[in-house]
């Protein structure tokens, strides 16, 4: 898919985020909103899977492991086909299949369920080892948040990928460079990242996290011999500005005043 | 009772049959297949097996991402580190979303020994009965630990199983082993004991002291504690009026309070919990620190005694 289709996916997975944190009153418009672009460009131009059959066994998987942005991932699975988009009114509702944090018994198209920050990661490196140790081609992606990783357990997945040399994985980490209680500077400073995911044994490719085109060739550039890391810079709330770069806007919903103001902003 | 064998040991040659049988089963460890004997997989099977280094919390996540790929995980490390530190990867990452993950941990419970008590899990089988949807074993001997084992790789869903380090007396009678129903190994009138793991040779060996003095006591063995055979324990309970529980774990949450929990409000009888007492283990002999616990067949046949 061209880089102007999607865009136009894009834009439409951004109104989807807004509709469904306001209707819901709850759930996490800032991160959902910063991975518009990767998650869009790994499902649409990446992911071989078959929304008619999200259960065959040779699809590529993909993990979210920053849960939390679950409203950009249905928004995207609605966008493939995987699930209705009548299913957004019900998001965060009691009985809905849409969870706050994705569960893979109730979503066609979920691999695995998350939302416990710092394990996505190595679920991962499970599905990447599972599919080479049976001779499988399947392509394994996760998305981590940059927060996620002051968890110890990611930095344990990542000496595992090293050290299997799995080239079948691909870690894309959305670095929007805040986290509930503020900056990841003033939290608990990640340093040099991609000095430390070199160091643990990635080929790394720093990018801008909304540039499509740099998304697109980071994800064809082929790595073998280790696994793929795509530092992905990008801003949190990326679209609406009231939200960019706003710590508040983690975990906070728009009102109805705030939803009309973003929705006008993110129209065609 | 002839030789002694591990749970452990039986639970690793278990593993081996099964690399023979199903070449979906995959295992895994976090630096401890000497101890938990996963080691005889390793020899075996090399390519399915994955030593994950001292890392439980991945080891289980990446047991998990293994299951959605078709395959059959056994991850295995010592009780504490895995139903304890691991605790809640197996809750999020296993059960919740209940793939087919068996967790295999070794060194439960105070026989242990010497490592002492920063090694001695006496709250795994609390913790893992608290997930829903979780299954949970413990197995009595190496007989019933490679039953166990072969039964697992058949089970769908996630499953606990503990397992012990201790060498221990091997049942001459070859028991049949169905997840989920009790074995009676003894029928008496005067009292229902319900045993588990290590604990059900140990109340044997008390019922025989016992039935010198004239009484007769059931001993039922436990091996799933979840889910609980509830019909057995109702039955026996009912039958007998004394009910006494047996395992080497904490009082609190374990064994006791899932025979507990059948019983309240159905069957009125007396109730005895026998296990640690909301207590750390400590270092000894295996035989010596079972003994300072109360969890030696003469120290139980007193407790059941006293509680009739």
């Amino acid at each position: 898919m061209n880089t102007i289709e999607l865009t136009k996916i894009c834009r439409q997975v951004r109104r989807d985020i807004i509709e469904m944190t306001a209707n819901a009153g709850s759930g996490h418009p800032g991160g959902s909103l910063s991975a518009v672009e990767l998650l869009t460009s790994v499902f649409f131009n990446h992911m071989r899977v078959d929304p008619r059959n999200p259960d065959d066994p040779n699809r590529d998987r993909f993990v979210l492991s920053k849960g939390h942005a679950a409203p950009c991932y249905y928004g995207v699975l609605a966008e493939m086909g995987f699930i209705s988009r009548d299913e957004f009114t019900n998001f965060r509702q009691l009985h809905s299949i849409l969870q706050g944090h994705p569960d893979c018994k109730k979503v066609p198209g979920v691999d695995a369920s998350t939302g416990s920050l710092g394990q996505g990661c190595s679920i991962a490196v499970g599905m990447a080892l599972g599919a080479r140790i049976q001779g499988k081609d399947t392509k394994v992606y996760a998305l981590l948040g940059d927060g996620e990783c002051q968890e110890g357990q990611i930095w344990e997945a990542f000496m595992a990928a090293a050290h299997h040399k799995l080239d079948n994985l691909t870690v894309i980490i959305d670095n929007n460079g805040l986290q509930i209680d503020g900056t990841n500077d003033e939290v608990m400073s990640l340093g040099d990242l991609p000095a430390k995911l070199r160091a643990f044994g990635f080929e790394v490719f720093e990018i801008d996290g909304h540039d499509l085109d740099a998304i697109e060739e980071a994800l064809s550039t082929p790595v073998s011999g280790k696994p793929k890391c795509i530092l992905a810079h990008t801003v949190k709330g990326k679209g609406v500005s009231f939200m960019e770069n706003q710590v508040g806007w983690h975990g906070k919903a728009p009102n109805a005043e705030q939803r009309e103001q973003a929705l006008k902003e993110l129209e065609d | 009772m002839s030789e002694k064998i591990a749970t452990r040991e039986a639970y690793g040659k278990a593993l081996v049959e099964l690399g023979a049988a199903n070449e979906k089963v995959v295992v895994l460890d976090a630096d401890l297949a000497g101890a938990t004997m996963t080691k005889h997989f390793k020899a075996a099977y090399p390519d399915r097996f994955f030593d994950c280094g001292i890392a439980e919390a991945n080891m289980m996540n990446i047991g998990a991402g293994l299951s959605t790929m078709g395959l059959v995980p056994f991850c295995s490390t010592f009780a504490l580190f895995g139903a304890g530190r691991a605790y809640e990867q197996i809750r999020n990452s296993i059960a919740y979303p209940k793939f087919n993950v068996k967790i295999c941990c070794s060194h439960a419970g105070v026989s242990v020994g010497e490592d002492g008590g920063s090694h001695q899990a006496i709250e795994d089988i609390g913790l893992m009965r608290l997930i829903p949807g979780m299954t949970v074993i413990v197995p009595a001997d190496a007989k019933e630990a490679r039953k166990a084992t072969l039964a697992l790789a058949e089970f769908k869903g996630p499953a606990y199983m503990r397992l012990a380090r201790l060498a221990t007396p091997v049942f001459e009678e070859d028991y049949p082993f169905e997840i989920g129903k009790a074995n009676v190994l003894r029928q008496g009138k005067d009292a229902a004991v319900f045993a588990c793991g290590l604990m059900v040779n140990e109340t044997l060996e008390a019922a025989k002291l016992l039935a010198a003095e004239g009484i007769e006591i059931s001993v039922i063995n436990v091996h799933t504690i979840k889910p609980i055979d509830a019909a057995c324990v109702t039955e026996f309970a009912t039958k007998c009026g004394n009910v006494i529980t047996v395992e080497e774990h904490s009082v609190i949450g374990g064994l006791g309070d899932a025979v507990a929990d059948v019983l309240m409000g159905k069957v009125s009888c007396k109730f005895r919990k026998i296990g640690v007492n909301d207590q750390f283990g400590q270092s000894g002999k295996a035989a010596d620190v079972l003994r300072e616990y109360g969890l030696t067949a003469d120290q139980i046949a007193a407790k059941i005694k006293e509680t009739l």
